[in-house]
């Protein structure tokens, strides 16, 4: 816990988690070398599930990353960085990506509507951090720069159709 | 039809995940409809959202059909569909490493970030650059600089968190933007001058004057971006660091000037900074800690917690700065966050006044098992670091820590507890035995062999003291029963001393051990093989040099001396006298000591610093056939610090010699010595043999010249001695630049300060556990009693500690530490006199006017007794 002079730099996030209630990854991303390998990263998504599910507190200190989290109906989102970090910037990227998903979501922020734009949510956090530094922390922009098409049917509407349920052969339609 | 069907069908299995059972094949199998005319963009756009998808879970794909899907997805750019374009950029960062020849999509790429949809741009920019090397980069530079002045926000940050990134590989071609990044610093737009300043700072932060012009810039132009002042209160606290000034510079001003920031974030960052600057004094904190104190009340969970976890690291060095926040801290011993309130009592706890102990103890075990490890052990050390303060909570405190050792965690939580309660046990003698007790009461079901064995080992060393040594023998043999060898082997340890100790429960002891000789394994065989045939003899100094004490020579030392024997086949039993003793861990390992000779000792078991000494002497011939060193002093200056040779000595005491060593260093540059040697002059019988020079001594290269002299055979009284010394020595000038020496050159000398050989000298620490067993071993034949009056010395500990340091004996049984407002205190010492053999000193003191020492010396020789009580008075 004993920290040095912060190095100045922009690497700020270490990843961004969205976990189901049962602590499964629905969106994992890591921007460095922390935890390099899937299953180290899957136990280190395990260990933090567990740690933060059954309470609603915002931040913890987890093997020794500051981890800022909010949970919403069936989802856990998790931004992490160094202990050191400045925590309230790891906030703001956390209420950026909840706030932005949640307009693109028409404030139904729970896992099925997620798992029915997932093209949404991977461009939206494009959008905030871009290799561990932040991009955008102000949602409008964020939902502007996604701007997945406005047409009022969304794009949800055809594709889960399709999810899982399709054949190469019945393709020609 | 289908459609809505399979819509009703999704719903009502509503929780399932659609991408639940996505198989890669039939995945890829799909991404052939991207070579279908015309595309289908809501169908393509699906399948790379899978793609995605199954890359974000784990899923590895070969190089080869991840690039048959990257260069069927290449095709994908024919459309015009402004979220499939998107996901293709996504693709290709995806896919930018399991991929073969992405580049192929280079001039796509280029086209979209120069192109007139600026939603496109910016992703284009961080895609391309994604996938480009140093000299492709050239060719998209000129692409690169528009991009980053662009007057599209999104398309100007993309492009410096690209070039950021790029850094690390293209530095060369990187910098060369600078003047367009200086450019974009100005800009209007937040992210744009955060993005800006850090490209700026990675540029030139080697450059410290240049990183000083912009600091000056931007802190005067004033920034608009909340994170462009975290990075500048950054930056401005690492150059503070680096300059090593004074907190009076505009720098500090700066930052002191951003804890009214109207950001929180900013005036966080800067409370922070101002509390991680070293020596950072009282008045310098107060307004960073004034606004911590502020964000404890936040409603946000995030501040408050920063706020805390900053204020528990003021509290370690400076407490009385944080008391002020005590009832803020307070109010935080409640919160729903644990972490937060875990944070706030531990604050407490070294900010707090003793009558406060209990109750924030009484908090803090209520919901110590909701907290994660590292806040446990951050527990550990607040009580720790309490019970050095306030010995009299050790009560509190074991009671405490017991409940945590049952309570699961690492073995790093575990290790903190048992050192904790360790520590406890030897600082509070009263705290004893429920200490024990607790320890035993884990190791009935520890899995850390290592806090076991260290368990055993102190169960051995105190248990058999205490006044009920009986209800330990069964937690100790309990795993001789259930644990792995290590821990039996240390288990068996334990029990012997026991048996040594307590006469009643010799039988018993001797019952067990004979089971432990059926063991399976051998070296708890032999341990008990061992024990048995020594406690059989019921012999006091058998079980003191045996079982309680141990060796105390140095293991180097021995695996040397055994191997020397081995090599000399000789009728004469292996002599443990010859075996240099172990020096006792408190002289720490210097940096700068043996100059020549030992560039290649890093070896398995570091030889401590006397087996060094050792070595080296071993190596001049002159000194073969002294025998075993016995002693190496601390080195001694015979010179001031700034003069114009720096000379210090390390007395080497051999059994009938002493080999003084003169560690000189010439520090004037336009001197070559030559034949450099120490001359002595001594003032009792001493008598010099040999002078050998240290041939050659340049500028600044250390050099060591050695004197010879034998001890007064005929007097063995006579341990103290001065000598005069003068270095003398033939000087060569020389050229200061080119080191080239005159050919001639004269005689000259120069006097140093006296050299002491004192009693401490003859003697080496040795450590004895257990003093009483020794004290017994030893025996009264040769013991002699002498009080002295300390007129001149006005506290106990002032008395231990000069007896200690003249006598240069090891104190044992922890005396030399005398209980606070004690008036009579007992010294126990013990040692080695020159020629192996042992010595035991023991001092009663009490204080009255001054204090009046009674020293009752043993030891195995008679004159070694005379020599300490002659040299005590």
């Amino acid at each position: 816990m004993d920290s040095p002079i912060l190095e100045p730099s922009l690497y700020t996030v270490k990843a961004v988690l969205i976990l189901d209630n049962d602590g499964d990854r629905l969106y994992a991303k890591y921007y460095d070398d922390t935890y390099p390998t899937v299953k180290e990263q899957k136990a280190f998504e395990k260990n933090i599930f567990n740690k933060t599910h059954r309470t609603d507190s915002e931040i913890a200190l987890l093997e020794g990353l500051t981890v800022v989290y909010k949970s919403n109906i069936d989802l856990f989102f998790y931004v992490i960085g160094s202990s050191h970090e400045n925590e309230l910037m790891l906030m703001a990227v956390l209420n950026c990506l909840f706030d932005s998903l949640s307009q693109m979501l028409r404030k139904n922020v729970e896992r099925r509507a997620l798992l029915e734009n997932m093209e949404g949510l991977f461009l939206a956090v494009d959008e905030i951090v871009d290799g561990g530094v932040i991009l955008e922390s102000d949602p409008q922009q964020v939902v502007h720069r996604v701007a997945l098409r406005g047409d009022d049917v969304p794009l949800t509407e055809q594709t889960v159709t399709q999810t899982g349920y399709h054949h190469p052969s019945s393709g020609h339609d | 039809m289908i459609k809505k069907f399979d819509k009703k069908d999704e719903e009502s299995g509503s929780g399932s995940n659609p991408f639940q059972h996505l198989e890669k094949s039939a995945v890829l199998q799909e991404a052939r409809i991207f070579n279908e005319t015309p595309i289908n963009p809501r169908r393509c756009l699906h399948i790379l959202t899978k793609i995605i998808y199954l890359l974000n879970q784990g899923e590895h794909f070969g190089t080869t059909e991840a690039t048959e899907a990257f260069f069927a997805m290449t095709r994908l750019f024919q459309s015009n569909d402004q979220t499939l374009r998107r996901m293709c950029y996504l693709t290709i960062k995806e896919m930018a490493n399991i991929s073969e020849d992405v580049i192929i999509v280079t001039s796509s790429l280029t086209k979209d970030m120069t192109g007139k949809e600026d939603v496109y741009r910016g992703p284009a920019i961080r895609a391309l650059c994604r996938i480009t090397d140093t000299t492709m980069l050239q060719a998209i530079e000129r692409y690169m600089k528009q991009a980053i002045v662009d007057k599209v926000p999104s398309v100007s940050s993309s492009a410096l968190v690209s070039s950021l990134h790029m850094v690390k590989m293209s530095y060369d071609v990187v910098k060369r933007w600078v003047n367009e990044a200086q450019e974009a610093a100005s800009s209007d737009n937040i992210m744009v001058q955060y993005h800006a300043l850090g490209l700026l700072y990675h540029l030139r932060k080697n450059d410290r004057l240049a990183v000083t012009k912009m600091l000056n810039k931007f802190t005067k132009s004033g920034l608009k971006s909340p994170f462009a002042y975290c990075m500048l209160i950054r930056i401005a606290s690492k150059l503070l660091d680096e300059t090593e000034g004074g907190h009076d510079s505009p720098l500090f001003d700066f930052i002191e000037s951003c804890l009214r920031n109207k950001n929180e974030m900013v005036v966080y960052e800067a409370a922070s900074a101002i509390v991680h600057m070293p020596n950072c004094t009282a008045r310098e904190l107060a307004p960073a800690v004034s606004v911590l104190q502020l964000f404890c009340s936040s409603p946000k969970a995030a501040l408050r917690y920063a706020a805390v976890r900053t204020l528990n690291k003021v509290a370690m060095k400076h407490p009385s700065a944080v008391t002020a926040c005590n009832l803020d801290l307070e109010n935080l011993i409640t919160d729903s966050n644990r972490s937060i309130a875990t944070l706030a009592i531990t604050t407490l706890l070294k900010t707090g006044s003793e009558s406060s102990v209990d109750r924030l103890m009484k908090q803090i075990s209520s919901f110590v098992s909701e907290i994660s490890d590292e806040f446990k052990v951050v527990v550990v050390q607040a009580i720790s670091a309490l019970c050095q303060k306030y010995p009299r909570k050790h009560s509190v405190m074991m009671n405490f820590l017991s409940n945590m050792l049952r309570d699961d965690g690492g073995f790093e939580y575990k290790r903190a507890i048992v050192d904790c309660i360790i520590s406890i046990i030897e600082e509070n003698p009263e705290s004893k035995e429920t200490g024990l007790a607790h320890l035993c009461e884990f190791i009935e079901d520890c899995e850390h062999t290592v806090l076991a064995t260290k368990i055993l080992h102190l169960l051995g060393k105190e248990g058999p003291r205490t006044p009920q040594p009986s209800k330990y023998i069964r937690f100790i043999f309990n795993r001789v029963v259930l644990e792995s060898e290590a821990v039996r082997a240390a288990a068996v340890s334990a029990l012997a001393k026991f048996g040594a100790q307590n006469d009643d429960l010799l039988p018993s002891v001797l019952v067990l051990m004979q089971r432990c000789m059926m063991d399976s394994d051998d070296e708890v065989r032999d341990r008990a093989t061992f024990y048995m045939n020594v406690l059989q003899q019921k012999q006091k100094a058998l079980n003191a040099a045996y079982i309680f004490n141990g060796l105390s020579v140095s293991i180097p030392g021995l695996e040397k001396s055994l191997h020397q024997y081995t090599l000399e086949p000789s009728e004469k039993p292996f002599d443990m006298k010859t075996v240099p003793l172990a020096t006792t861990p408190i002289t720490e390992q210097k940096t700068e000591i043996a100059p020549v000779a030992t560039s290649k000792l890093p070896e398995k078991l570091a030889p401590s610093r006397q087996d060094i000494y050792q070595e080296q002497l071993a190596s001049i011939p002159e000194f073969q056939g002294l025998g075993p060193l016995f002693k190496s002093s601390e080195p001694v200056q015979l010179t001031e610090a700034e003069t114009e040779y720096v000379v210090r000595c390390v007395k080497h005491t051999f059994a009938r010699h002493m080999v003084f060593q003169f560690d000189c260093t010439n520090t004037l540059n336009d001197q070559l010595l030559q034949k450099v040697i120490v001359q002595m002059e001594p003032s009792e019988a001493y008598e010099v043999i040999h002078y050998i020079p240290a041939a050659s001594l340049p500028y600044s290269q250390p050099g060591s010249c050695y004197t010879l002299v034998r001890l007064p055979d005929d007097d063995p009284t006579a341990v103290s001695c001065t000598f005069s010394c003068t270095m003398k020595y033939l000087v060569r000038d020389c050229d200061p630049n080119t080191g080239e020496p005159d050919d001639d050159g004269y005689d000259d000398e120069y006097v140093l300060e006296d050299l002491e050989v004192t009693v401490a000298d003859h003697i080496q620490k040795v450590l004895k556990p257990n003093f009483g067993a020794a004290w017994e071993e030893v025996g009264d034949e040769f013991e002699k009693e002498e009080t002295f009056a300390l007129a001149s010395v006005r506290t106990l500990d002032e008395a231990v500690g000069n007896i200690i340091s003249f006598l240069g004996m090891q104190p044992c049984e922890r005396s030399d530490k005398v209980p606070e407002n004690k008036n009579s205190h007992v010294l126990f010492l013990a040692g080695v006199f020159r020629g192996g053999h042992d010595v035991l000193v023991r001092a009663r003191l009490a204080l009255a006017d001054g204090v009046t020492m009674q020293v009752t010396v043993r030891s195995s020789e008679e004159t070694v007794v005379d020599v300490i009580l002659a040299s005590v008075g």
